[in-house]
């Protein structure tokens, strides 16, 4: 199964946009939402059936047991991530904690032990030969590489399907988006023509040439600044990356998305220029 | 006085809406806590007055201690390390820096040294302090940076700290939000906007912050984020609306109040109506 994972650094160029009607183009039958901070996908590839739901349990998280605690310090000392609230009764804030143990290993009396934790939830779609996996990260969580890592876990476990899967990715260049590019076959980047779009482009490509990956760019809504668009094409041509098309800002894609409904599903501009992004992505990833 | 820019969604204008903020106050300090993808240094262009290195440690093997008992590779809740040749090799990259090997090794065969993730700018524009955090590519967590960023900036009624965070909700955006003394959310008029806008908003009442939306590119008919805040009782602290010129001087970095007036005086107001509500949460909590 080759796998095409759409990334663009800085957050709300359209990723899950175009994400929705690659989709729809090339009838995708596996496909998942990386983006578990704030995962949108489910939003508008419509499924009746409910999903299959699993907690995802991040790193255990230490707890003290304040009978046992003798106040000692040394949990406090020894922990560098300052989850240790010290006072009348000693108190782990999970927010904080990362779940090392090295609390619990340095304890002399054995008052704190390590318990399992919720951190998100994960959703399983399937009907058919059809695999959509997603998940949602518990506010204020860490550990969300991991839980990338499982939602790409479950959609392979669950494809029936041999030939391709979309991954929309998360914003970005650190934990998830690593954790997003392992298995990638290639990545398609969503750039931005504005001063910070440019600049963050630039950032997830190296970040995702350290990971030696295939890198094809595409624009969205091109025609808001023509001049800083044409230095995105400029860029993609002096580093000799394949520049697969661009799609014009379109107030029907805005209207499309709030009906749950993806930009090829109406008749609109951004949908027309869609395909032929589509389609030379496609043809990269495959050839 | 701290406030913190959040939105859940990305691309929703958290840069925008804290670089103007700034530059409307009489003295201001901006923080950029969205370390993996910077960008408010792009719009106020500061000359860079100091710059330090953020590291973390890391272990390092005397491997002429070091008999393979496996202890540091067993304690290892991160699967940092990992046996080679009956040695422990370390990967860096996945490292949290807890300590637990150095600690486990009956040997004492591991010491700690620094290994740069990054680093921190700190510049000045016209009345803007400006600090910017920038994590290395392929690093893997920015929160030893932004605590850095926020550990010890001075804040006063008249000198705003504006700190512009990352999207999501995770515990990087926590980290951002920790020390504020009031959230403004930014959020966009469509399905998407709305459903990251719920998430922040379980975030700032989770960590029981004030706060208020800002509702940005606002076209005109129905917006599904203005009636979410309607249902919720939340506070609309303005309307920007979907404007081509604003977006075209957003997308080549310009300040936006800079070039006018309207603009300046949309966002002057919107810093004067936070600081009102500031001082009215210091005197219900009083």
């Amino acid at each position: 199964m080759k796998q095409l994972l759409i990334l663009s650094g800085k957050g709300g160029t359209g990723k899950t946009t175009i994400a929705s009607a690659f989709i729809k183009l090339g009838s995708i039958k596996t496909y998942a939402d990386c983006d578990v901070d704030a995962p949108n996908l489910h939003l508008i590839t419509k499924w009746e059936t409910e999903p299959q739901k699993a907690d995802y349990y991040g790193l255990q998280k230490a707890y003290i047991d304040k009978e046992v605690c003798i106040k000692c310090d040394q949990c406090v000392l020894n922990c560098r991530f300052g989850a240790i609230e010290a006072g009348d009764f000693y108190k782990v804030n999970t927010y904080s904690c990362e779940g090392c143990s090295v609390c619990e290993y340095v304890c002399p009396t054995g008052a704190i032990t390590m318990r399992p934790s919720v951190d998100g939830e994960m959703m399983l779609y399937s009907e058919k030969d059809e695999v959509f996996s997603t998940a949602q990260l518990k506010m204020g969580s860490g550990t969300s590489g991991l839980l990338v890592t499982e939602v790409k876990k479950r959609m392979k476990s669950a494809s029936t399907n041999t030939n391709l899967a979309i991954i929309d990715g998360s914003p970005g260049i650190g934990c998830p988006v690593i954790a997003s590019l392992n298995g990638a076959d290639m990545v398609l980047i969503v750039a931005e023509p504005s001063i910070s779009g440019i600049n963050d482009m630039e950032r997830i490509i190296l970040t995702a040439k350290h990971f030696d990956m295939k890198i094809a760019v595409c624009i969205n809504k091109y025609d808001i600044n023509l001049e800083n668009s044409q230095k995105i094409e400029d860029f993609c041509k002096a580093e000799n990356l394949p520049f697969v098309g661009k799609i014009p800002y379109d107030s029907n894609a805005v209207k499309a998305v709030n009906n749950g409904q993806t930009i090829v599903d109406v008749d609109c501009i951004s949908g027309t220029a869609v395909k032929s992004v589509y389609e030379k992505t496609i043809n990269l990833l495959l050839n | 006085m701290k406030i913190a820019v959040l939105s859940g969604k990305g691309g929703t204008g958290k840069t925008l809406v804290s670089v103007n903020l700034a530059t409307v106050a009489k003295s201001s300090t901006y923080i950029d806590c969205d370390v993996e993808e910077p960008n408010g240094h792009l719009f106020f262009k500061p000359t860079i007055l100091a710059e330090k290195d953020v590291s973390v440690k890391i272990p390092k093997l005397n491997p002429k201690l070091c008999t393979g008992c496996r202890r540091c590779v067993d304690f290892c809740k991160f699967n940092a390390l990992a046996i080679i040749n009956n040695k422990p090799i370390i990967f860096d990259e996945v490292c949290h820096s807890c300590g637990g090997c150095v600690l486990v090794c009956p040997e004492k065969a591991f010491s700690e040294i620094d290994k740069s993730i990054g680093k921190v700018q700190m510049g000045k524009s016209g009345n803007v302090d400006i600090y910017t955090g920038i994590l290395n590519i392929g690093e893997a967590t920015g929160i030893p940076i932004i605590s850095n960023l926020l550990s010890n900036k001075q804040d006063t009624l008249d000198k705003p700290v504006i700190i512009d965070c990352p999207p999501g909700s995770s515990c990087i955006v926590m980290e951002s939000i920790k020390d504020a003394d009031y959230c403004v959310l930014v959020a966009e008029p469509t399905l998407f906007g709305v459903h990251n806008l719920n998430m922040v908003y379980e975030l700032v009442t989770l960590f029981k912050k004030p706060f208020g939306v800002v509702l940005n590119k606002c076209l005109d008919g129905d917006n599904p984020a203005e009636l979410f805040c309607i249902e919720k009782n939340i506070k609309i602290l303005a309307h920007i609306p979907f404007d081509p010129e604003l977006g075209k001087l957003n997308s080549e970095a310009n300040i936006v109040v800079k070039h006018s007036d309207k603009y300046h005086n949309l966002f002057s107001s919107l810093l004067e109506k936070i600081i009102t509500e500031v001082a009215n949460e210091a005197t219900t909590n009083s």
